[in-house]
């Protein structure tokens, strides 16, 4: 008849204590949370009588993990960027230029004198005087290529290289465009982590979305346009060779040259070399310094190879402006004095020190390897989150209390009994969420009273049946035990159809949504096992102390 | 005393005009799609990219002097609603500024932003703006694809888990009660014009799982009822199981539109349209469980192999049960 082995017992009442120990920290979530962050602070920085008194308020044994609350409750800024892939094959080809020179040199006999010709951004076009040569120059030049180095793309090389007449084209290859593509929003994602690290916020959200996105969710900062200034600029720092310096804008550059504007001087532009001696990627250190005039400066260490290349260049060209570039903008173009041999130097412009500071914040996390365009961005104040909390927080108690009473009202002690496995299915729910480190939105706290709704379906399904069985006057043990046999099958195949649209909505969902199909999904594994175990096993319990020869659901 | 909102035992007669009610249904449905087709729906920024601010301030929202601050601004198509709530303070006054994408801007533009604030707070310095948010017309797009997608994706693999677990006809009745819900829901949003935004579509897709919940519940009696009256015919046989669901059917209900009323009044502005769309949608979700879903099952017919007698009685079921 109503048995439970004891080991089932057992485990029922250990996966509720459990999920309630787990859930118990958001009950005092301010003083968990302090403790926390003393407790990491005093790894991070070493330990201070306030970091310990902080970081003993929540006694170290208990468990500690707290339900993360989502930007709609907390506030905080959320931006969605697009890596601007493309920019990276303008780079590639221009540095591509100074090797084909190189290897075409030699064979002047053959092919003649060749020019750089005007061509889209992704290709190099060469003109060769003596057209025969041809296959000669595409020989030659092929041998540059390298092969690809990731799984797709086994097999084929980094450039195609091809030749119509007299001109010679150079383009990056379909397979390692897509390689570059995969890299450069790596490499983008890792840069966009160390400046935000490097400004210090708490557990900021930075990840890949689709092929060329980057969501980043910063809680806690004031709004949007202050993260884009921490990752939006690209911070690309390179050193070019000085063409001309001049006041049109509109001037013509000549091929392979590129006129940009000053930061500090109004109306004046350079006519710079578009492909860089030296680049930002080669810099080791950099740090806020003045200079010996006492204004705000940044000072940089290049690696051997950079600063090898840099040496060389300050040697072979003394005399002649060296511009330094950020970001297509000129930030200074000094004449070189002397030979630097030895790879440091110092940034100089009409900076503050704050924005020394930040310069020389973005030059050590590294360059972005291309810009980012911003498709998404949202600001949340934090009073607003605290409202949503207050009113979620007022909302939740009010439909609980609701359910309970009607629930108690209308099945009396057995009311009760799904009153109780209520709590301890709301307890679950939070104890889950803590443990997987899921984000709790407003929409969560919706799906949280919605489930409290529908969790409450179960014990009806299976009270009504008890009911009508009783009427067929069975007894009630073989009552009850009917009850839950025969509405098992409504109960699991009504929650399983909803369980398949909360995988859904997690599937396909983002943000909002995302939230939301978690705790609906979370709720109905805790409302069908308190449903099917908890509420049985305290009516089984019920029923051996009491053995009532008659039951009233 | 026990509360009890639906009698012992009832015997209503659910089918007596279900032809009627199938019209009814298919009546509003058309209704919801006129409307659709005519004025659309007042889609969020989530759907149509653009830019929110949320305002509030001490001073009383005046949207006349705040649309005329903005004006000089050339941003096209503002809309500037007011909001009122149960849960603001006294010196609460709170509007929501909608600012149209920008022509050719694919992507989000602070500039417009920072002009907004600028203009407002020269309206009135104490102004704050507690959320702003900016969607570009790219990502837009693209959200609008994926959430049609994830409401056909859930209503198909519902289909086939029911077609699995039951029968056929039971899929189609359960699916055509799914459709309906979805459209009426999408039609009163398009009627009151209410914002429709990436939330909506959560609280659509619950609508599914909601419905298809009590249609399942509804279904499981139908098939329990079908192999133990094997005589009766069809008809009876739906009406048995619905009176006999009929309690659980309203105690549900009124528990999870409890807890949703309590979520509407006191849950705050932001939610409170997708709190709507929940009640809608359990309201909407109960009645077509009668009078869509198992309407649709007595006008499809179920195949009751027992009648002949070359096949042994109830196989079938035992195979699905199985």
């Amino acid at each position: 008849m109503l048995q439970i082995d004891t080991w089932k017992r057992v485990l029922i009442w250990l996966v509720c204590v459990t999920g309630l120990l787990m859930a118990l920290p958001n009950a005092f979530y301010t003083r968990v949370e302090q403790s926390n962050d003393a407790i990491a602070e005093i790894e991070l920085k070493g330990e201070t009588p306030e970091r310990l008194v902080l970081a003993e308020n929540w006694p170290g044994w208990m468990p500690s993990s707290l339900v993360n609350l989502g930007l709609d409750l907390r506030g905080g800024a959320h931006l969605l960027a697009e890596v601007k892939v493309r920019d990276v094959y303008a780079s590639r080809m221009e540095a591509m230029w100074p090797e084909i020179r190189d290897v075409l040199r030699p064979e002047r006999a053959t092919i003649g004198t060749v020019r750089l010709q005007q061509s889209p951004a992704d290709e190099i076009r060469v003109r060769i005087s003596q057209p025969e040569g041809m296959s000669r120059a595409i020989e030659v030049v092929r041998e540059l290529a390298r092969p690809i180095q990731s799984l797709t793309g086994a097999g084929s090389t980094d450039i195609e290289v091809s030749g119509q007449g007299d001109v010679l084209t150079v383009r990056l290859s379909e397979a390692e465009k897509l390689a570059s593509d995969d890299r450069t929003v790596r490499q983008a994602l890792e840069i966009i982590r160390r400046r935000i690290d490097e400004v210090g916020t708490r557990e900021p959200t930075i990840q890949r979305q689709g092929a060329d996105r980057i969501l980043i969710q910063v809680p806690g900062i004031g709004s949007a346009s202050e993260l884009k200034e921490i990752i939006g600029t690209t911070a690309q720092l390179t050193f070019n060779p000085v063409v001309s310096r001049g006041t049109d804008a509109n001037a013509i550059a000549g091929v392979g040259n590129e006129i940009i504007p000053s930061i500090g001087e109004d109306s004046v532009y350079y006519t710079i070399e578009s492909a860089p001696v030296v680049t930002g990627e080669e810099l080791v250190d950099a740090q806020p310094s003045f200079d010996q005039n006492g204004r705000p400066a940044v000072s940089f260490r290049f690696n051997t190879s950079g600063a090898r290349k840099f040496g060389d260049y300050t040697r072979d060209n003394i005399g002649s402006p060296f511009a330094i570039v950020l970001d297509d903008e000129v930030i200074s173009a000094p004449v070189i004095q002397s030979h630097i041999p030895g790879g440091s130097g110092i940034i100089t412009g009409s900076f503050t020190v704050e924005e020394s500071t930040n310069l020389a914040v973005l030059l050590r996390a590294g360059a972005l390897p291309a810009g980012l365009e911003f498709l998404e961005e949202r600001t949340i104040g934090p009073e607003l989150g605290q409202d949503s909390i207050d009113a979620g927080k007022i909302a939740t108690v009010v439909a609980f209390v609701a359910v309970l009473v009607f629930m108690a009202l209308s099945y009396g002690l057995f009311g009760i009994f799904a009153n109780i496995a209520l709590i301890i299915n709301v307890g679950l729910i939070f104890g889950l969420l803590s443990t997987i480190g899921a984000t709790l939105t407003l929409p969560g706290i919706a799906g949280i009273v919605l489930t409290v709704g529908m969790a409450v379906d179960a014990n009806v399904l299976i009270f009504e049946r008890i009911r009508e069985e009783l009427k067929t006057a069975k007894g009630p043990a073989r009552a009850i035990e009917l009850g839950y046999e025969k509405a098992l099958s409504a109960i699991l195949d009504a929650n399983i159809t909803t369980f398949i649209t909360a995988v859904i909505l997690f599937a396909m969902g983002s943000g909002p949504v995302r939230g939301f199909a978690i705790t609906l999904g979370l709720g109905i594994l805790t409302s069908v096992f308190t449903a099917i175990f908890v509420t049985r096993l305290m009516i089984v319990i019920w029923f051996e102390r009491r053995r009532p020869k008659m039951i009233e659901v | 005393m026990r509360l009890k909102l639906v009698p012992q035992s009832t015997s209503f007669d659910f089918f007596s005009r279900w032809k009627l009610w199938l019209g009814i249904s298919a009546l509003m449905m058309v209704v919801g799609m006129a409307s659709f087709a005519y004025q659309g729906l007042n889609f969020g920024i989530d759907f149509r990219g653009g830019t929110t601010v949320r305002t509030e301030s001490a001073q009383p929202v005046d949207v006349a002097a705040y649309r005329a601050a903005m004006a000089p601004l050339g941003l096209g198509d503002i809309s500037i609603t007011e909001v009122f709530d149960p849960t603001f303070e006294d010196d609460e006054n709170v509007a929501m500024i909608r600012i149209q994408a920008q022509e050719g801007a694919e992507s989000v533009t602070a500039q417009v932003v920072n002009d907004v604030q600028t203009a407002l707070q020269a309206l009135d310095p104490e102004i704050k703006f507690p959320s702003v948010e900016s969607v570009g017309p790219k990502v837009s797009g693209e959200l609008v694809q994926t959430a049609v997608l994830a409401v056909a994706l859930a209503i198909g693999a519902v289909l086939v888990y029911i077609w699995l677990r039951f029968e056929w006809q039971f899929a189609l009745g359960a699916v055509a009660a799914l459709v309906h819900d979805v459209v009426l829901t999408i039609g009163i949003f398009s009627e009151l014009q209410i914002k429709f935004d990436l939330a909506i579509i959560a609280a659509l897709l619950t609508i599914v799982g909601y419905s298809l919940n009590d249609t399942v519940v509804v279904f499981d009696r139908v098939r329990e009822n079908l192999r133990k009256y094997k005589k009766k015919d069809l008809k009876e046989v739906l009406n048995v199981s619905i009176n006999e669901t009929l309690s659980r059917t309203v105690m549900t209900s009124v528990t999870t539109l409890l807890a949703l009323i309590s979520l509407y009044v006191l849950g705050g502005d932001v939610i409170r349209g997708f709190v709507f769309a929940m009640i809608w949608g359990v309201i909407v979700g109960t009645y077509s469980s009668v009078f869509v879903a198992s309407a649709i099952l007595l006008y499809l017919g179920v195949k009751r192999d027992w009648s002949k007698p070359s096949n042994t009685a109830g196989s079938q079921y035992a195979d699905i049960d199985a």
